[in-house]
């Protein structure tokens, strides 16, 4: 038991610290609204408004949040900003959290494509995954179906190896689907506990190569129906409002069954994420806060929306 | 294309401000305000978006805009000339140094930016332009990448220059710069790691290659894509290392490209290139007030004349001699297919009418009215005809229909409503003489 509570303070001191620039940008702006105002009124809904927009929230998602937050104030007869902000963390929040079945894919025979744009971080994605899963004594198998942008299938092999795991590839330029055809093949033959798809980065607008993906998806439901079965898609947090459409565009090509959203260590704000639930439905199942192999963190969204609004522990 | 679902909302907002004879204070803050809705909503700053409204506001509710013959005209213009100080009115190029003297150019940005890819385009459009560049990779962090920039110097018929990932940037670049003064180079292009605007150590990394290695142009890669954080990168870049100009890359994405608005407006420094495409040939130069244009949804004529004279071999003899038939409405299939030869040179139909100002240019509708698909299977049916067939149209009996239509694997009805609509495109033609006067390049008849 000690042991698990290191870990899990280990994780909230981790996902802290990625976010704590997104923090510090995006409580500067609440922070500044909730501070110097002294009354509910409509400059101060105006004022919280532009600060949900700052973090990348999107008009769409904002105007939501706002009637909501609008509703709840009357109902529930609050005065003061500071309980207006409480209100707001907690809806926020409760939009957020995700449910412990949605890692099912961990614990059973599951195979895992990993899609999005280019350079979000897809194949540090994996790497990271495949060394994750392998920590906890999965047999995981890594299949390189990038076979388009020079030196991919290179860049896997380095985490392959680093993860120790094994992987399956193909030439650059060879056809993606057979790829991913031999390596369902590899991980049924060899019995893998999971197998990890790294597919090309695409940008969400092109026809044929959306088209690919979707034979990807429907040979793998071919080969193996039985599998446990979870598209990902990496989402860039630095990414605006285009995040929508690439969520919208993956989802009708490859349902999506959850996001994992990269680059949380920066100072972007990640708020696309909250837009992108709300219209889709589609759950953060983990975020990337960092270069090192560790660095990638289940989505925890009461750390995520503390560590989004609390500026009493830290600084 | 970028910017389209921007230039949608603009246009619905400019919709409504015409079709007002009078407009009062009131109307256009209403405009304004979904004005900048649609900013927002296309990830231009939220700074930069106020500043614009209200300097738009303060030129638009004036006395003489609200009293002037035609209101809505004249909030059009203002907000068009807003958008085009903003993202500056100048084409800027890549400075290099006199002579023969060495141009060292270091590229950087976050991770997955899309640096490597963008240094490879930088140094194909270099080369084409007579100078003779050398790549060299000082990314000796991410797995691979001077695979990457190797595999594509080579595409781009680039030589390249790498000394593994065991030694530092700064001697990489040092070594590199020696080698290029060996060897003939007069432009050394840096492709460093990505890094983020907010990780100390690496930040320092640039500062010590700019410390030790005399680099004339600092240039920064900026996704199309990014959001509202995308001012607060370039700042931080430009800030602690000092930028001289942005590339914006993944322009060919449907983001609505509000960094690009932003970038230039916060950080005062000029967008050079866009990054228009996944192959190596996919770098334009950024024309500010081309694209302010194409935002507002008035076309971009000048690149669609452009694409036209650098695609079009143009055989004045042959133009000639297709534009007086055309009078004659003597117009055969041969002239059809040759048309859609130098259409599809210029990226398409749909392509072509995006730059088309006043088309309505909404997305939605070009994939609605314009079926490339369609394009094709009208081809086939030419490609099936024998060559007396093509210039004599006349010749087309059922039997021969008939034959046309298995060889196009068509329906016949396919066969029969497009020769209908060839005979009255020919007289449509024929009825238009004055239309197709003067030398004109790129005709298309079929539009």
């Amino acid at each position: 038991m000690p042991e698990e509570i290191k870990e899990k303070k280990g994780f909230f001191a981790r996902l802290k610290e990625g976010l704590s620039k997104t923090r510090k940008n995006f409580i500067y702006n609440v922070d500044l609204v909730f501070g110097s105002a002294e009354k509910i009124d409509d400059e101060f809904y105006e004022e919280l408004e532009e600060a949900l927009i700052m973090g990348d929230i999107g008009v769409n998602a904002t105007t939501q949040i706002m009637e909501r937050l609008k509703d709840d104030v009357i109902e529930k007869r609050i005065h003061k900003p500071e309980e207006c902000k409480e209100l707001l963390i907690q809806s926020i929040y409760e939009q957020m959290k995700v449910d412990e079945c949605e890692y099912r894919f961990e614990e059973e025979q599951s195979i895992v494509m990993v899609i999005g744009v280019n350079g979000v971080g897809k194949t540090t994605t994996i790497g990271k995954l495949a060394s994750k899963l392998k920590a906890q004594g999965k047999r995981v198998i890594i299949s390189a179906a990038d076979t388009f942008r020079a030196a991919a299938t290179e860049q896997l092999e380095e985490w392959a190896h680093r993860a120790g795991v094994e992987m399956v590839s193909a030439h650059e330029g060879a056809d993606p689907a057979a790829v991913v055809y031999d390596s369902v093949k590899s991980a049924k033959a060899k019995n893998a506990d999971i197998l990890l798809i790294d597919t090309a980065g695409r940008l969400h607008n092109k026809k044929n190569l959306m088209e690919e993906l979707s034979k990807m998806n429907r040979i793998i439901e071919r080969e193996f129906p039985n599998a446990h079965r979870e598209n990902l898609i990496v989402l860039d947090a630095t990414t605006g409002q285009n995040a929508m459409n690439q969520a919208r565009e993956f989802s009708s090509v490859a349902p999506l069954t959850g996001i994992v959203l990269t680059k949380m260590d920066g100072s972007a704000k990640g708020g696309i994420a909250i837009a992108i639930q709300s219209e889709l439905h589609i759950p953060v199942k983990f975020i990337g806060v960092g270069e090192s192999i560790d660095d990638l963190q289940k989505f925890d969204a009461a750390a995520f929306v503390e560590a989004l609004f609390d500026v009493k522990k830290e600084d | 294309m970028a910017f389209e679902s921007l230039t949608d909302k603009l246009q619905n907002v400019f919709k409504k401000l015409r079709g007002k004879g009078r407009l009062t204070e009131e109307d256009v803050k209403v405009a304004l305000k979904e004005v900048k809705m649609a900013l927002l909503e296309a990830d231009v700053n939220f700074k930069v978006v106020k500043q614009f409204i209200n300097s738009v506001t303060e030129r638009a509710v004036g006395e003489e805009v609200l009293n002037g013959l035609n209101p809505g005209q004249m909030v059009i213009k203002i907000v068009n000339e807003e958008m085009i100080a903003l993202m500056g009115s100048e084409t800027t190029d890549i400075q290099y140094q006199p002579g023969q003297a060495i141009t060292v150019i270091m590229m950087c940005g976050l991770q997955g930016a899309g640096k490597t890819t963008t240094t490879a385009k930088l140094a194909g459009k270099m080369l084409k332009k007579g100078k003779n560049p050398l790549l060299v990779a000082c990314d000796v962090y991410r797995p691979a990448a001077i695979e990457q920039l190797r595999v594509n110097a080579e595409k781009v018929n680039v030589s390249f220059f790498s000394m593994g990932d065991s030694h530092s940037p700064v001697d990489i670049a040092k070594a590199a710069i020696e080698h290029a003064s060996k060897n003939g180079h007069n432009v050394v292009i840096l492709d460093t790691a990505g890094r983020l605007h907010v990780d100390e150590d690496m930040m320092q990394e640039l500062k010590n290659i700019k410390a030790n290695v005399a680099v004339h142009q600092t240039i920064l890669v900026v996704d199309a894509m990014t959001g509202q954080d995308a001012v607060n990168v370039a700042q931080s870049f430009n800030e602690q290392i000092g930028v001289d100009g942005i590339i914006l890359s993944k322009m060919d994405g449907d983001a609505r490209g509000g960094a690009a608005l932003s970038v230039k407006a916060v950080c005062g420094k000029p967008i050079l290139f866009v990054g228009m495409g996944e192959k190596l040939s996919d770098l334009e130069q950024f024309y500010p007030d081309r694209m302010a244009n194409r935002i507002l949804g008035m076309g971009d004529v000048l690149t669609l004349i452009e694409k036209a004279q650098e695609n079009i071999e143009v055989d004045e003899e042959k133009e000639k001699e297709m534009a007086s038939r055309m009078k004659k409405g003597k117009f055969d299939f041969n002239d059809y297919l040759d048309s859609m030869k130098q259409m599809r040179k210029m990226g398409g139909l749909s392509a072509i009418l995006g730059m088309m100002p006043g088309m309505g240019v909404s997305k939605a509708d070009l994939e609605g009215a314009v079926d490339e698909k369609q394009l094709v299977r009208m081809e086939a049916i030419v490609y099936s005809m024998t060559p007396k067939e093509r210039a004599n149209p006349k010749l087309l009996n059922p039997q021969r229909k008939f034959r046309i239509a298995k060889g196009a694997g068509v329906d016949i009805a396919e066969v029969n409503r497009f020769v209908k609509q060839f005979e009255q495109m020919q007289k449509m033609m024929k009825q238009m003489p004055g239309m197709m006067k003067g030398k004109r390049r790129g005709r298309f008849p079929f539009m």
